[in-house]
């Protein structure tokens, strides 16, 4: 019995362009437990929603493999079975341009039903009534344009619309990061409403820590196409090990001092994020590293579980060889 | 507390569209002190870049519209300004940084082309070429770009959007401005180049002795970089209070649901927000206007506008909840 709804096994995923090659996603392994939230946080290029699409299938990956129920999907959305694509649904950033504007929301909640053969035409209308609920919007709104609905609103659709197949694992890419904070809070609960009543595992994308801290099981970090810390939440935000954590959490803005408090002490953020065509020799961070030493710029740090469930890709954390580790090879 | 430069007074302002009239700025109140750091936060369309560019004199007319109010510089009305001399405030008194540092800059000339094009102006023809160019490649080096003098012969899109911002602050600084309206400078920016960005300003700011009014939608932002806080609403300014007493002790019923509604890095999860949405300007609700969504709304929050009161010391609250002196 598996208990890892998702796993992705060294994934990459490599662009080419006139540019040269942009190594977007490059040997990123983790897996998201059955019913868990796992973030999966990163600056912008990191490579996060490279993730996301290879994931469910839009991109094909370069090279590694993806499971899902401990069954090989490393292969496009085009070429996967009708019950996976029911199973695996995503939310889009932008809810301004993921809904068509020509169709109605209507039109907009019975496509996936069609697609799938979803009950004949009374059924289907009577399902969008009852998605339109769930979200909490009016079934008048069935008749709308998502033109004429405001940005959150919009979301919800988009979510109602992920639903609607009712799906196993939903990958939500930054669902709330084009909201403000007040229409971002009702969403979030929603959504882990939603986990709980229909027993959804989570992707969640985002670049907000904070929101992180609050919606998940554990969290991965991103940076240049390479995971560097995975943790459990706690672990995480009490704990941090990795370099580029620390610079991450002691960047945000807080508003309380209980939050200033859990913060790293100040470490200041320095240099940029390097173009993932030209990614630095060894570990990627070595750039903007304020503990860099010797190794980091021509040797690939190893994942190391430092602690029971607590995963940090950085030299400064060597092999350790505890029984857990000779065991599962250093699988995340 | 010390000499105004900036006041803005009763500031109403309309967009007139096929639909009908958008009542946007509804009586916006707000100071700013020589040399103070004024934040401005509100949520997406409550009238923030609205209310700059009616400071800059760059609000677009048609569709807009000054219905009422008084910009004061130094007392004299921004509003009755000519157009002579508005430029001399725009190219000495008031500089702006917006939100997208793209849109912001020119694709097609160089950024030492631009950055030269606004000192020469500034310095309305008292400088030389040669000193022009040693200036802003001063001004680069100030932002601490890395090789400014390569920097110089760019063109934006060989920049990194980090980059870019400090690229227009050097613009919007070199030509020393009293006053920096900086528009959600950092809201496209990545949070470590955000941290970067903000640390820049504000040491740029304190050694110049800039005042600035720093637009945001973070509250956490605001909280570090002004000494004083407005919160703005659907077009009026609803509280407004010296930094540390609005952080210890925010009165507003909007201003508690967004701290309420903003995840916390120390966990505990998220409370519901704030119900339905921000109104629509073609008709907006009557009385304070939010009290459609305001948990704590009473009969006469419909009725009348709720004045201005000064509830606690140098804290000023618009809402019905609360007593006080005005300045009536
Ligand atoms: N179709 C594509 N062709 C070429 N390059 C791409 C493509 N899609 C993504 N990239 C590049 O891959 C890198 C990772 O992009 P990705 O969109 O996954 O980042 P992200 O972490 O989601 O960023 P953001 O926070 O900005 O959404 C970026 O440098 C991006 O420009
Ligand atoms: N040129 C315009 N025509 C019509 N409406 C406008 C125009 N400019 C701004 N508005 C409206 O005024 C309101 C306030 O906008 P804005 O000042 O840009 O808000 P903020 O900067 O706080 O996000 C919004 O509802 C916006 O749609
Ligand atoms: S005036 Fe009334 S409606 Fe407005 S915020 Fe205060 S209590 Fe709420
Ligand atoms: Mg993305
Ligand atoms: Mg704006």
């Amino acid at each position: 019995m598996n208990s890892k709804i998702l796993e992705v096994e060294k994934l990459r995923k490599f662009f080419i362009t006139s540019r040269g090659t942009v190594r977007a996603v490059d040997e990123v392994s983790f897996s998201v437990e059955e019913g868990e939230t796992l973030g999966l946080v990163g600056e912008s290029g990191s490579g996060k929603s490279t993730v996301a699409y290879t994931v469910v299938g839009l991109h094909s990956p370069t090279s590694g493999q993806i499971r899902f129920k401990g069954e090989d999907i490393s292969r496009p959305v085009s070429k996967r079975p009708k019950a996976l694509k029911q199973s695996i649904q995503i939310v889009f950033q932008d809810p301004g341009t993921s809904l068509n504007s020509r169709r109605t929301i209507q039109q907009i909640l019975e496509l996936p039903l069609k697609v799938h053969h979803l009950g004949n035409s009374r059924d289907r209308k009577e399902r969008v009534v009852e998605l339109l609920e769930r979200v909490e919007l009016p079934p008048d709104y069935m008749y709308k344009s998502p033109n004429m609905l405001g940005g959150g609103e919009r979301q919800m659709v988009a979510i109602a619309r992920a639903l609607a197949t009712n799906p196993k694992l939903v990958i939500l890419d930054e669902p709330t990061s084009a909201l403000d904070v007040s229409i971002q809070a009702k969403i979030i609960n929603m959504l882990l409403r939603f986990q709980e009543e229909m027993k959804l595992s989570y992707l969640f994308i985002t670049h907000d820590l904070s929101l992180m801290r609050n919606v998940s099981t554990r969290v991965a970090i991103m940076y240049l196409g390479k995971i560097c810390e995975v943790a459990p939440t706690m672990k995480f935000f009490s704990n941090p090990f990795h370099p580029y954590t620390k610079m991450l959490l002691s960047s945000i803005p807080v508003v309380l001092p209980e939050e200033e408090a859990v913060k790293p002490a100040k470490i200041t953020s320095e240099g940029e994020i390097p173009s993932p065509v030209n990614v630095p020799p060894g570990c990627g961070f070595h750039t903007r590293c304020r503990e860099v030493n010797g190794i980091c710029s021509q040797k690939i740090p190893e994942m190391m579980e430092v602690e029971p469930g607590h995963f940090v890709w950085c030299h400064l954390f060597p092999v350790v060889t505890t029984p857990t580790n000779l065991e599962k090879g250093v699988s995340v | 507390m010390g000499e105004t430069l900036l006041e803005i007074g009763n500031l109403h302002v309309e967009f007139k569209v096929y639909e009908g009239r958008l009542r946007v700025l509804n009586g916006v109140n707000l100071s700013v002190q020589v040399g103070e750091r004024v934040g401005l936060v509100g949520e997406a369309g409550c009238g923030k870049t609205t209310t700059m560019k009616c400071v800059l004199k760059i609000l677009t007319s048609p569709p807009g519209k000054i219905t009422e109010g008084k910009i004061l510089l130094h007392d004299k009305d921004v509003l009755t300004m000519g157009s002579q001399e508005m430029q001399r405030v725009r190219g000495h008194g008031i500089s702006m940084i917006f939100q997208d540092p793209t849109a912001a800059l020119n694709p097609v000339f160089t950024v030492g082309d631009q950055l030269m094009s606004v000192i020469k102006y500034g310095s309305k023809g008292s400088l030389s070429k040669k000193e022009i160019k040693k200036r802003a490649i001063g001004t680069l080096r100030e932002v601490r770009l890395p090789d400014p003098e390569r920097i110089f012969t760019n063109y934006p899109v060989q920049l990194s959007g980090g980059m870019r911002q400090r690229v227009c602050i050097a613009m919007a600084l070199s030509t020393e401005p009293e006053l920096l309206l900086a528009d959600e400078p950092t809201t496209s920016l990545d949070v470590t180049i955000q941290d970067q960005v903000l640390r820049l300003l504000n040491e740029l700011v304190e050694r110049h002795g800039t005042s600035v009014i720093f637009i945001t939608h973070s509250l956490g932002v605001v909280r570090e970089m002004a000494d004083r806080v407005y919160v703005m609403y659907a077009g009026n300014i609803i509280e407004g209070a010296r930094k540390e007493e609005l952080f210890a002790n925010w009165l507003h019923p909007y201003t508690l649901g967004l701290m309420n509604a903003l995840p916390k890095l120390t966990g505990g999860g998220i409370a519901e927000g704030i119900p339905g949405r921000i109104p629509e300007y073609l008709d907006p609700p009557s009385g304070c206007r939010f009290h459609p969504r305001c948990p704590r709304a009473m009969q006469q929050c419909s009725q009348s506008i709720p004045p201005v009161v000064h509830a606690a010391d140098d804290h000023d609250v618009a809402c019905f909840l609360y007593r006080g002196e005005t300045d009536e």
